[in-house]
């Protein structure tokens, strides 16, 4: 029994990298870029959801809208002033930036909140169900971020692979210029999928800070990691690469934890991710990429 | 319109002055130049191309051909000189806004979303002529449903002018060459363009491809009413199907006319074949 019980918290833990990897997969299909504020969109929405319900005295559900609106702007904010004006800098010039943004929203969080760790009541009922006599507990928190995610996946699938906008999306993803030159602005589709990317942050951002409830400015960052390291491990790009690797990132962590040390579950899930790379390295479900001569 | 049809100032410069001289052009180019560094791609060149002219320019490989279609689409801006679209400029605007004033093209070395199936790539192409707002297509809602009929139904009606119907599901990349080069043609005709630029569209077709994309481009223009820019190496079917040609040698124009013309006119054959060469 503690073999499934473990699954499912792997399962869940692996759904919020999941919807996490998303933005970034997203970002980097379309942008050609690594976000690596990502990670603190993310403490972002939980910091507003937290004022929210806290302050305001929302309910946790109207709280999480508001964070996702809260973070789309936020996205599409960063993506304007920090990462427009180099569309055409070197790759290089842009993941500098993203960690000065990083570092920025980070500090930012710390002069707003400050340094003293918040308590993130959870958006969701804290009860669970008790199947096997007891000998089986799913908490309410798993069941609902196993259904957001599957959920997202399902809508974002749809998404990219019928609407007019998605089309755009993955006809920007592979050739910017003969998109441009089809009449797709360039620049608007980049910042939907900056503000779609967000959203689902504010979402990750809540759902992580209902399962682990200490809020600090620093809370995004090693998920934010983690999700990158998500989105590598299934093929960077690559929607239901993102949402494999980030369950199987979950499931590893949470055996890791349970079966190994808990102090070593970290080095063990980098580890799985040097042996995936050396093994295929464009990720479980990436695309073999043909270098143009 | 009466104040438009001055735009014609230049009838020495017109690809075929007769026919358009009393309709607005599609497509205007006053003394259009672009240098590279110190390298001078291309050098005054005027042109007119009218409502339904099918057109072509030609050249000796390095003449600056493609350089013209990059200019005219704005993936250069020009150094000296201006394009009229439709009697409006098109200075500082980007590709896609250029694309949506009514000037579509296709590439020398293809560039279909080679990912996307043949239907996506022509709905790509459809992009400005469906409405459809980002909330109704994540939640699926009924605007949204009857925008993707639309653009399916005409995105396959396009294809069914080529004879492609069936491949309609095939990933675009895994396409036959001549396929993918009709598809090419396809997605940039869904833009709804007034002016078509082909480059090269012929090159690596056999004889009776070629004859058939003959066919094809004449349908284009009778079909749609719409004008027709053709980069290409074959004289059979620039000669054939052009009704008027612009010859470029390194950046410079050296003959514009009819085919005729062209085709007896010295300095092209000079051009093309060097200097005349002693009787045999």
């Amino acid at each position: 029994m503690t073999f499934i019980s473990n699954l499912i918290n792997g399962i869940s833990l692996g759904s919020v990298y999941a919807i996490i990897a998303l933005g970034y997969t997203m970002v980097y299909g379309i942008a050609k870029m690594l976000n690596f504020a990502h990670g603190d969109v993310i403490m972002i929405g939980a910091y507003t959801s937290f004022c929210m319900t806290t302050y305001v005295g929302m309910s946790p559900v109207v709280s999480v809208v508001v964070a996702m609106a809260v973070c789309t702007i936020l996205g599409s904010l960063i993506e304007a002033f920090a990462y427009k004006p180099l569309r055409k800098a070197t790759s290089l010039a842009v993941l500098i930036t993203a960690i000065g943004v990083s570092y920025f929203l980070q500090n930012m969080a710390l002069l707003i909140w400050g340094s003293t760790p918040k308590t993130f009541s959870s958006v969701v009922p804290n009860s669970s169900i008790a199947l096997f006599d007891g000998k089986l507990i799913i908490t309410y928190e798993s069941i609902i971020t196993i259904i957001a995610c599957i959920l997202i996946m399902v809508v974002l699938t749809l998404f990219t692979k019928k609407s007019k906008m998605g089309k755009a999306m993955r006809a920007v993803s592979e050739d910017k210029e003969a998109a441009e030159l089809m009449g797709i602005n360039v620049n608007v589709t980049i910042s939907i999928t900056f503000a779609i990317g967000s959203a689902l942050a504010a979402i990750a951002g809540v759902l992580l800070c209902s399962a682990y409830p200490v809020l600090v400015p620093t809370t995004g960052s090693m998920p934010g990691i983690k999700a990158f390291v998500a989105a590598v491990f299934g093929g960077i790009g690559s929607i239901p690469g993102a949402m494999v690797g980030g369950i199987l990132l979950g499931i590893i962590e949470i055996f890791s934890k349970s079966y190994i040390s808990t102090l070593l579950s970290d080095a063990i899930v980098f580890a799985v991710l040097i042996l995936v790379l050396l093994i295929k390295p464009t990720g479980i479900l990436g695309k073999k990429i043909t270098e143009k001569v | 319109m009466k104040a438009m049809s001055k735009m014609v100032p230049y009838p020495s410069n017109s690809i075929v002055p007769e026919r358009d001289i009393d309709k607005r052009p599609i497509l205007e180019t006053h003394h259009l130049g672009i240098d590279f560094g110190g390298l001078t791609a291309l050098d005054d060149l005027s042109l007119t191309v009218g409502r339904t002219e099918i057109a072509g320019l030609i050249g000796p490989n390095g003449a600056g051909k493609t350089t013209v279609f990059n200019l005219l689409t704005n993936v250069y801006q020009p150094t000296r000189g201006d394009i009229m679209l439709d009697g409006k400029s098109t200075a500082k605007k980007n590709s896609a806004q250029v694309c949506r004033m009514g000037i579509a093209r296709t590439f020398q070395n293809i560039r279909l979303f080679s990912n996307m199936s043949v239907l996506d790539n022509v709905k790509v192409g459809l992009h400005n002529s469906i409405k459809q707002n980002l909330f109704s297509s994540l939640t699926h809602g009924f605007g949204y449903r009857n925008s993707e009929k639309k653009s399916r139904e005409r995105a396959l009606e396009l294809l069914d002018f080529f004879n492609m119907t069936d491949m309609a599901e095939a990933e675009a990349g895994s396409l036959p060459y001549g396929a993918q080069r009709r598809l090419e043609i396809v997605r940039a005709l869904a833009t709804n363009p007034g002016i078509i630029l082909l480059d090269e569209p012929a090159a690596g077709m056999n004889p009776s491809e070629t004859s058939e994309l003959m066919d094809n481009i004449k349908k284009i223009r009778d079909t749609f009413n719409i004008a027709v820019l053709l980069i290409e190496h074959d004289m059979n079917l620039v000669m054939n199907i052009c009704e008027g040609i612009c010859v470029l040698d390194h950046g410079k124009v050296i003959a514009k006319g009819t085919p005729d013309e062209i085709k007896s006119n010295p300095v092209v054959i000079e051009a093309y074949l060097g200097k005349k060469k002693e009787a045999n």
